[in-house]
Parts: structure tokens; sequence; C-alpha cells
């Protein structure tokens, strides 16, 4: 195996000897070190958007007052990503304990999981687990609890202020921000939502420390993360691998010898095709990514790809604002135009500014984010787009 | 939202009849509680078959052959995409990405999820169904 490809054993290692260990020593230390650790560390959020852990935790322990929450978010929708799924059915106590570190340290009492709907299998299963942590959360007298909320197949709903409204019963459309969730999340109280895979990581680095924690990654990504690997590729599946290596050694490992592109961060993510795998760093500094790799092999039509693509957008947007809801739709009916010729060639610069202004005025990630993958698809592959 | 989960899982969908007794009772308008209902594709407001089946259809199930279990599942079940049979039992619908990507194409039939499908698995999977 290649240098550059360390697998690790971070996030899916065994459970501490005694259970909820490493969560009962963190309970003693005072909060500004958890924090400072956490800092230290460089945890970025693993949910795609890679926003700083423990700023977001910082502000929210600075809010006044003492209804504060913690919610997972455990709504993984983005086409590709299938990493919280195998965490939760896998190693779920290190969710809860990371989540129970967050309630104490910026004081709150209530702690929430978004389960997606389409993951309802795991429900018996994660309700043990959360039976288990409340009883022994009573027994060392940590007031923290936990509760599952399920979703009901809504992509929209993993941006978290969408997430909060269907939390709170009403349509998921996401709110205007700001005000962040740090200061009005759910219930307008102060929150803080991560996303599974980050829970994992602060409780490793409380358990290992953020000196040994550094030791993978990059400077600007550190850690590992979990990587939902699918698409044209013998070896799919869920690999956990250090942040920042070059997306060349990533086809050369899991490939099928023939990449042509590969889309890193899923729909809402960026399309990478072969002449850029050289200069192309999976992280923060690169391409960032939520953990989906789908890779595609010459056979494949990128047309048809960011046709699917498009597809999922327009039925997943919300409808709330005009530049997505319209967006998506023109953007759809203008490459199906062109690829009949009912439209110029031309016409794809105009789709691509459409694109550019939604990237400036849709209201939330998922309007902001279609531009990623069709500038990135149209500009690399136009030819696929017009035969 | 639990409420209405609820409802769905008993009688496989919400009608107006079941909205609006959810508004009453919650003290909402009804338009809030259809509101909510009609937003969330898993939250059906149309009468559905005892057994939902939701064909994945978003790019790397699509790419593994998607369309022949969605013409497997049409040609076994005599109904067409977004159709219910009419013993009530069966309703055919995609979905998007059921984060099942490296296992595909998949499907859901009301909360249990089948992946890596073949035309012979299928064929299975829904002759089991049937005496259920």
């Amino acid at each position: 195996m290649a240098e550059f490809l360390k697998r690790v054993d971070l996030i899916f290692g065994e459970y501490s000897d005694q259970k909820y260990k490493t969560l009962e020593k963190t309970m003693k230390r005072p909060n500004d070190d958890i924090i400072k650790d956490i800092l230290d560390s460089g945890l970025r959020g693993r949910g795609g958007a890679g926003f700083p852990t423990a700023m977001k935790w910082k502000f929210t322990m600075e809010q006044p007052g003492d209804e504060k929450y913690v919610i997972c978010n455990a709504d993984e929708g983005e086409p590709g990503t299938f990493k919280d799924r195998e965490i939760l059915s896998k190693v779920p106590r290190k969710v809860f304990a990371g989540m129970a570190i967050c309630g104490k340290v910026i004081g709150a009492k209530k702690g929430y999981m978004y389960l997606r709907g389409e993951y309802r299998f795991l429900l018996p299963g994660l309700l043990e687990e959360i039976n288990d942590y409340n009883e022994m959360a009573k027994e060392l007298g940590i007031d923290f609890t936990i509760e599952i909320r399920m979703g009901s197949g809504a992509y929209i709903c993993g941006e978290e202020s969408a997430l909060f409204e269907s939390m709170e019963g009403k349509r998921g459309e996401p709110r205007n921000k700001p005000p962040y969730p740090t200061v009005a999340g759910y219930l307008n109280k102060p929150t803080v939502i991560n996303n599974v895979e980050t829970f994992v990581n602060v409780l490793m680095i409380c358990r290992i420390g953020p000196v040994q924690y550094k030791k993978l990654g990059t400077r600007d990504s550190r850690g590992s993360k979990v990587f939902s690997v699918s698409g044209d590729t013998p070896i799919a599946g869920i690999y956990e691998l250090e942040l920042g290596m070059p997306l060349e050694k990533f086809v050369e490992e899991f490939g099928d010898g023939d990449t042509k592109a590969v889309q890193v961060g899923g729909a809402s993510g960026f399309c990478v095709p072969r002449k850029k795998f050289k200069d192309t760093i999976i992280g923060f500094e690169g391409v960032p990514t939520g953990g989906s790799m789908m890779i595609f092999n010459s056979s494949r039509s990128m047309y048809n790809v960011l046709h699917n693509y498009l597809d999922f957008f327009e039925e997943e947007s919300c409808g709330q604002c005009t530049p997505c809801r319209v967006g998506c739709q023109q953007l759809r009916k203008g490459i199906e135009a062109v690829k009949r010729g009912d439209k110029p060639i031309t016409y794809l610069e105009q789709l691509m500014k459409l694109s550019e202004t939604m990237k400036i005025t849709a209201k939330c990630g998922l309007g902001q984010s279609v531009a990623n993958s069709f500038s990135s698809i149209v500009n690399n592959f136009r030819e696929e787009m017009i035969y | 939202m639990p409420i209405l989960q609820g409802v769905v899982e008993q009688n496989n969908y919400i009608s107006d009849l079941d909205m609006t007794e959810i508004a009453k009772e919650l003290d909402l308008s009804a338009a809030q509680v259809f509101g909510t209902a009609t937003f969330y594709s898993f939250l059906d407001t149309i009468p559905r078959g005892r057994f939902v089946i939701r064909v994945c259809k978003t790019i790397t199930c699509d790419m593994h052959g998607r369309k022949m279990i969605v013409q497997t599942l049409e040609n076994l079940l005599k109904i067409k995409v977004g159709e219910t049979t009419q013993d009530k039992k069966f309703t055919l619908l995609e979905t998007n990405c059921l984060g099942w990507c490296h296992k595909g194409p998949s499907m859901l039939i009301n909360h249990e999820v089948f992946s890596e499908l073949t035309a012979e698995k299928v064929h299975e999977i829904i002759a089991e169904y049937m005496h259920k």
C-alpha cells in the first residue's frame, strides 16, 4: 500500500475496556481545558462545511442562560455518503459520549440525535445504547440525557436550521442567518449542532490528547476522516484515512484502473477530472469532503451524472427561495435543451452564470452548492454535455 | 412530527381527516399540519399499500442497474412507479440516496433495507412479502 494512504483505526477503534471511561475522566476536567484541547487538535466539523468545532462550542458556552441544546446531526443524505450509518451501527457509544462532553462544556442538559428516516432500521440498536447511556449518566451524576428524533426523508433537513425547524414540527425550511445556532438554534436557544463523526473525534481527542491526534493529517486538515467510497471501484466501502492526501494516490488505491473522474463531497461537492488528480489534495486546503467519494470510469456519461444530480437537487430543494427552486429546474431543462440541440452550445455559458447567481443568492447551502458540481462538470466535460 | 410518523406507521398514510384531528388536538391550523405533512417524502398523504417499496435512484445505484430493478418490480407487481397494487399490498416508489451506495442497487421495503439487488434477489424478496 502507498505510504500516503495510511489507514487509521481511530474512529472505529475498539471501545475502552470500561464503559464510558473517557467520558468519566473528561467530566472532571475544567471546561476551558477541554475547549483548549479541541482547539489545539485543529478539529474541523466533519459534516462537510469544516467549521472549527472548538469555536462553535466556545460561542455557545459564552451565551447566557441555562437552556441550551446539543444536537447530533445524523441526517446523512448526501449522495454517496454512508459513513454515519457505519459509525452508528458499529460505535454508537462513542457518539453519545462525545455529545455528553459537549453538554458538559456548553452547559446543556438535553441532547438530541436527529436520525434520517432512511436509517430507521438502526433505531432499535441505538435506543438500547441510549438507555444504557442514560442509566450510566444517572449513576455518575451526569446531568445530560439524550433522545432520538426521526427525520422523514428530506435531504434539506441536514441543513442545521432546517433540522431545527423539522424538530420543532414544522416544514424543514432553512432559516435566515444570522442568528447562528450558537445564539438561537433549537427552540431559539443556544445550540451546538455537530455531525456524528465530529462527536466521535472529540471523544478520541479527549482520550488520546491533542498532541497524538495532531500527528494525523496536514496543517489545514488535522486528524483522520471516514470516507465512503462508491462507484466504479472494486473495493467500495468505508475507509478511515488520514486527511490531506493527494487524490492521485486515492485513485491508485481505489480506482479500477480506468478512472475518468472523482466526485469529491457528493452531489454538492466538486467533480475532479483525471488531469487534475495529481494537484488535488483531499482536505480543507484542497477539495473538502463530508466523506463522499464517487468514482466514475470512462464508460460513464458525465451528462447522465450531472442530470442525476440536478434531478436530485430539483426534488430536494425546499422551494422556499426562488434562486434554488427555479434555478435547479432551469439548469436541468437547460442541459437537456443543449443536448437535444434546441439551444446553441453557448447556452451553457448562460447556465453557468445562472449557477453562479444561485451561489450568491440562494438562502442555504443546498442552493449555493449546486454550482459546485454544475460548473466543475460542465467545465471539465463540456463535450459530453453537447454530444 | 412524531405524531405524523406514528399515523403513517399505523395507517400507511395520513388522511385529511387525520390532519384536521391532529390540528384540533395541538391547537394549530389544519394548514400548518398539512404543510408539515406534505413537506416530507416519507409522510404520505395519499393512500399507500401495506408495504411501501422505495428504490434508490441516485447516481451509484443508477450506475449499478437501478432501472433493471425497477422494471423487474414493475413486471412482478404489475404496477408502475408511483402506483399501488389493487389489493393495497404494495406501493412502488423511487427515492433519493438511501446511503447504500457501496452496495447498490438498493431499496427499502417499509423500514427494511435490501442492497446489492439482482433480478433473482428481487423475485425472492417479493415472493416472501407476498405471503406476509
